[in-house]
């Protein structure tokens, strides 16, 4: 991995860098400093808070329909780099896809952050690949799953406030 | 990011008033200035713990949340399964005999340890919730009426707030909440004014574990039996028991609360401190074997105390654990304990506020704070510096830290705290500053 050999002349110890390299990759300082799609949307169809019990971030996600299609996805909250990024790079992502493609999208996100997916395969996320680092970092698989699960609320009709615990405890997730 | 844990004479006993601002540099091999604050090492405590002493690059700075545990704790426990162990209270035979006098011991112990003379007035829970959950209960379901007034501070714990809100929902009673003052002190003017003939409770704890805040406990009990008669005065004491020399009879309180894992015993051991004539009047928390006198078919009667709130085979391996902490920590000394983490929380303060971007919540000067530093990093979110530490082996805790109404105060979704304790020097404070530098540099502040 080209993260790897970056590493080596670095005075850290290989382990973190790579680690934290991973993790805190370019696109997800950017997103984190200047999120897209970072708005109240008085016209949304629905609204779903979601919350994050572990660390008290809260995110609410918007989404107006235009028939099956995701018209407009916004969001807004506080929370850490990692999940304000993710939001951010789902709204991006799912903008003018059906539902049942963002469903998709979604479950294989989430296959990726827990670790279950090739490095070819992550590759093929597109930007969303800039969040393969959490994969290595269980604790923060909540992180960045918590705007999606409110929009998986917001397009299934579930309820209007969700919660990471859906996650069930940290380390039984990915590796 | 290396730790450099050396053998410096030990740190003069005093507690030091104010933030050393101009006291000699230790010499250190860093490449980064260090702040003119002097090197605190413990003298021998790291290595007597386990988990640290095989890990010497891990710098464990969550005491708040749980201390590491002593190996003269680990033993005990080991010894008395493998010494002592059979169902107290209950055997006619010379095993049970044993495991019901380490049972009476440990009692006796801890009750020395927190400066309670009337031992039978210690009940062993699992811990500061239970203990917490039990007044509430036990006491507030009886006594507490409809109109009533329950008073709590925003500084606390969940688990000396929810209790009590359920409480007065369940009562109709009504839950009064005395705020803080801006450094993150309880605002005594405020409690005087909503203390009264209608308050039943008020329940405040000894130590804030989100701002380390010590709060004057005896001249809170005494404002409340002024103008609260018929209040009860509940103290958490989690955060205080470990690590300040606690005499719980001099404080005045009707009910004190303690972890014993907090205070370097194991997990499930806690204990609840009652004065003796409201225990007594009070009905039981749980039912079951142990806790009754005589069963008939159709009533019952209580054992005595403590044993009527320790319903069930008591936890006694864990309570022999405490009160080997208690040996270890007597033996260093409550008040050099104190002396240490005061020490280690002035350096820690002086170098944090040479960072930019950091701010620090909770009293300035020293002698009102514990080992407790809650501080943010403007620009980084406190889970995101926590994951950045953990890389380096720093152990901090990122978030609300169970006191959710006091983060609304302070109004940030959440803060780093790193917390001290015995086996803490100043190799983790380096590795603190250093991983906080790391963030920034890596987020771009």
């Amino acid at each position: 991995m080209v993260i790897l050999s970056a590493a080596k002349n670095d005075k850290h110890p290989v382990r973190m860098t790579t680690n934290l390299e991973a993790l805190y990759q370019e696109v997800i300082l950017d997103h984190n400093r200047k999120p897209r799609n970072f708005r109240e949307m008085e016209n949304a169809d629905r609204h779903i808070n979601g919350r994050n019990p572990l660390c008290g971030d809260e995110v609410t996600v918007y989404v107006k329909l235009d028939g099956d299609r995701v018209a407009d996805v916004s969001f807004k909250g506080q929370g850490c780099a990692v999940s304000k990024s993710s939001a951010s790079l789902m709204t991006a992502a799912v903008k003018g896809k059906s539902v049942e493609e963002t469903m998709r999208l979604f479950a294989r996100f989430h296959d990726m952050i827990t670790g279950k997916l090739s490095d070819v395969e992550r590759e093929q996320m597109g930007s969303l690949a800039a969040l393969g680092g959490v994969s290595r970092f269980p604790l923060r698989v909540k992180c960045a799953s918590l705007a999606w699960h409110a929009l998986k609320s917001a397009l299934q009709q579930g309820p209007a406030e969700v919660s990471t615990d859906l996650e069930g405890p940290p380390l039984t997730e990915g590796a | 990011m290396k730790s450099q844990r050396k053998s410096v004479p030990p740190p003069p006993a005093a507690p030091a008033a104010t933030v050393p601002q101009a006291a000699p540099p230790a010499a250190t091999t860093s490449r980064e200035t260090m702040p003119r604050t002097p090197r605190i090492e413990p003298k021998t405590h790291r290595s007597d713990f386990p988990i640290l002493a095989t890990r010497q690059d891990l710098h464990y700075l969550d005491s708040a949340a749980t201390s590491q545990k002593p190996k003269v704790v680990l033993d005990a426990i080991r010894a008395y399964y493998e010494n002592d162990n059979a169902n107290p209270h209950r055997g006619a035979y010379d095993l049970s005999a044993r495991a019901t006098q380490k049972y009476l011991d440990a009692r006796e112990r801890v009750a020395d340890f927190l400066g309670v003379i009337d031992t039978p007035t210690l009940i062993f829970t699992r811990g500061t919730t239970e203990a917490l959950n039990l007044v509430a209960t036990a006491w507030g379901r009886t006594h507490v009426r409809k109109g009533d007034e329950i008073v709590v501070t925003a500084m606390e714990h969940h688990a000396n707030f929810v209790p009590w809100q359920q409480l007065a929902i369940q009562a109709h009673a009504k839950l009064r909440i005395c705020e803080l003052t801006p450094d993150g002190r309880i605002d005594v003017g405020m409690l005087t004014k909503l203390l009264g003939s209608k308050t039943k409770v008020v329940a405040f704890s000894h130590v804030s574990n989100a701002l380390g805040t010590i709060n004057p406990v005896a001249d809170i009990v005494e404002l409340v039996r002024t103008k609260a008669p018929h209040a009860i005065a509940v103290v958490d004491g989690a955060q205080a028991a470990p690590h300040l020399r606690v005499r719980i009879e001099e404080l005045g309180v009707d009910f004190y609360a303690f972890s014993g894992h907090k205070m370097l015993g194991p997990m499930g051991v806690g204990g609840l401190v009652g004065r003796r004539a409201l225990l007594e009047e009070m009905p039981p928390y749980q039912m079951g074997g142990d806790m009754i006198e005589f069963v008939g078919d159709d009533r019952t009667t209580w054992n005595v105390l403590p044993h009527k709130f320790e319903a069930g085979t008591p936890n006694v391996a864990d309570a022999v654990g405490l009160a080997a902490a208690c040996d270890y920590l007597d033996g260093i000394g409550m008040d050099q304990v104190r002396a240490h983490e005061v020490q280690l929380v002035a350096n820690m303060l002086v170098r944090l506020a040479a960072v930019n971007g950091v701010r620090t919540y909770g009293p300035a000067d020293l002698e009102s704070r514990s080992g407790v530093v809650s501080f943010t990093v403007d620009g980084i979110h406190p889970h995101d510096l926590s994951t950045v530490l953990d890389q380096a082996g720093v152990c901090i805790r990122a978030g609300h830290h169970c006191a959710q109404p006091l983060m609304r105060r302070l109004d940030v979704p959440a803060t780093a705290r790193a917390s001290v304790y015995v086996y803490n020097d100043t190799s983790d404070v380096d590795a603190l500053i250093a991983g906080i530098e790391r963030a920034k540099a890596l987020f771009g502040t």
